[in-house]
């Protein structure tokens, strides 16, 4: 309760703040209003399809395919679906997480989960081939050569840790 | 991005073809679990907006290019932590920095952590997986670009 007022005080500060620079003319508080308007027209681009295709999701997949490719039982096949899965997504780690909790529970396990949401942040595909026209291919190929092992060791060392421990992923925990 | 367009306009009239109910009880979730997350994404545009006023391109330029490659890596590292922006920013800019003389692997520490470790995103990380695990796997992600920034910097000889 106590937290909830402290973001409503905090965002409402900060909508006045950026007003009140916009009528006075007060140079830094407009540059942060442009940078609001740019990350929030950059992300509205994304965000309503990512959740409509996550909706779609929920509705059509069955728990026991996603049981199958992604849990307990799918071996090492399952790391491999993930990345596979994430180099196909969009945007960032912003849209990652909500696609990771919809496969969490559908029952995907832990490492899978982790594996997704690093691939996703190191190897989409459209960002790098983007990458790599700028900073060359041998660049891009070490990145991905030394970060995907070391995503998938550590999500595998993370999941089972949790796994052990009981650990569940709650929405708004 | 126009793949995800196509993608969603394609899925959305396949589905609604194959069963209407179904379909717009799919829309209802998304836009629920939109509106849930909502909070968490503007705390997370607020913070960008701020973080990218006080630390602009030029900054990012002069602390990358500090003359002693392992502080400038150190640097690189931190300022792809704290920060967040798009590839076609990032990657142009990284270009440049690169053309000035700004070793690979200190791009490359920044570029990494810039994908893996998300301190701006950790409202909407912490709304799904709570504060501990966002925590570790921020951690994990931070060494793990280190590593990558260190080999990086092996196979371009620019070591020792």
């Amino acid at each position: 309760m106590k937290r909830n007022v402290i973001k409503i005080v905090g965002i409402s500060v900060y909508i006045v703040f950026i007003l009140f620079s916009f009528i006075t003319g007060f140079d830094p508080g407009k540059q942060i209003g442009k940078n609001f308007i740019t990350f929030s027209v950059d992300m509205l681009k994304i965000l309503p399809c990512a959740f409509i295709l996550i909706g779609l999701f929920e509705i059509w997949v069955k728990k026991e395919t996603v049981e199958k490719h992604f849990g307990k039982e799918s071996g090492i096949r399952g790391y491999i679906w993930a990345v596979l899965l994430a180099s196909t997504t969009v945007g960032g780690l912003y849209v990652a997480f909500p696609v990771a909790y919809s496969l969490y529970n559908k029952g995907a396990k832990l490492s899978v989960i982790f594996t997704y949401i690093g691939a996703s942040a190191i190897c989409r595909v459209p960002m790098t081939i983007f990458e790599a026209s700028f900073m060359g291919i041998k660049f891009s190929a070490i990145r991905l050569l030394v970060s995907l092992p070391l995503v998938i060791i550590s999500s595998i060392l993370l999941g089972d840790y949790l796994e052990k421990r009981n650990y569940k992923i709650m929405e708004g925990k | 991005m126009y793949y995800l367009y196509i993608v969603t306009v394609l899925a959305l009239t396949l589905s609604f073809i194959a069963n209407r109910k179904k379909t717009l009880m799919g829309i209802k979730i998304a836009v629920k679990k939109f509106i849930n997350i909502l909070p968490a994404f503007l705390t997370m545009l607020i913070l960008v907006s701020i973080v990218l006023f006080l630390v602009p391109d030029k900054t990012i330029s002069n602390c990358l290019g500090n003359s002693n490659k392992f502080i400038g890596m150190i640097f690189a590292s931190v300022l792809g932590s704290i920060t967040l922006m798009p590839g076609f920013i990032a990657f142009p800019l990284c270009g440049i920095l690169l053309k000035k003389g700004v070793p690979y692997m200190v791009l490359s520490a920044f570029t990494t952590t810039l994908m893996m470790v998300g301190v701006l995103t950790y409202p909407i990380e912490k709304e799904y997986f709570g504060m501990k695990v966002t925590v570790i796997r921020n951690i994990i992600s931070f060494f793990i670009a280190i590593i990558v920034a260190l080999v990086t910097g092996i196979f371009f000889g620019e070591m020792f």
